[in-house]
């Protein structure tokens, strides 16, 4: 499988990472992509910047491992994980995943477990800063339990 | 000098997401958190929460690992997801 993971601090065009991810693929009868925003409010008001820490090298390093599971559990042609760091504004792109398979079930349901993963257990560390100044942000309940679903045993 | 960082909110309590300690010998990571908590309390004790996870040179150990001069050890607090 070929994958594409990068962590980038600067904005960056989803639809044209799109095309070319398209434009690479072989085999593949599906592509699901999902594009995650900065949202405009979250439980403590409006946001006005988003901030994202990670830790590089190992950061990436766990992402990988999470494609390679992927990769292991669902036939895939190729897998893109682009992830914004730094500071953000409401409404950027702060995520892209895209998965390519022969059918669209496997890329359904692998790009599903690669954000369950970014979303609860990727070496990321988030804070917002808004009306109230700066505070951290930690995984809501509901962040855990999607990437449970995927546990086995 | 050993590198120290502190990932999330421990930035904020250590004043920095970096700082330098120079280990004349290998002292496991639990002893490091109680030399670091004697002169800052509120540090100390939230390095040595059971959800803060520690890493050597990128790899997960536990309390016990033992940390040398030349080791970067980072406090990773629980992730915020993306």
């Amino acid at each position: 499988m070929r994958t594409d993971i990068r962590i980038v601090s600067l904005p960056f065009d989803p639809e044209s990472e799109l095309a070319t991810f398209r434009s690479s693929l072989q085999n593949a009868g599906g592509l699901v992509s999902f594009t995650g925003l900065v949202r405009p409010s979250s439980q403590g008001g409006e946001v006005s910047i988003l901030s994202l820490q990670h830790y590089p090298g190992m950061t990436e390093r766990g992402i990988a491992e999470a494609v390679a599971g992927a990769a292991s559990r669902w036939p895939l042609e190729a897998a893109l994980v682009i992830h914004r760091v730094g500071e953000m504004t409401p409404h950027e792109p702060i995520v892209l995943v895209a998965t390519a398979s022969v059918h669209r079930r496997a890329a359904f349901e692998a790009a599903d477990f690669l954000m369950d993963f970014l979303k609860s257990r990727a070496l990321f560390w988030k804070s917002e800063t808004g009306a109230e100044g700066r505070q951290w942000i930690e995984p809501r309940d509901e962040d855990y339990a999607d990437a449970a679903r995927w546990d086995e045993g | 000098m050993a590198q120290l960082l502190f990932f999330g909110r421990l930035g904020d309590l250590a004043g920095g997401a970096e700082r330098t300690l120079g280990l004349s010998e290998p002292h496991a990571i639990s002893d490091l958190i109680g030399i670091i908590g004697a002169s800052d309390d509120l540090l100390g004790s939230a390095l040595a929460e059971p959800r803060v996870r520690y890493a050597i040179n990128g790899a997960i150990v536990d309390g016990d690992a033992l940390v040398e001069d030349e080791d970067e050890l980072a406090f990773l607090p629980p992730v915020s997801g993306g």
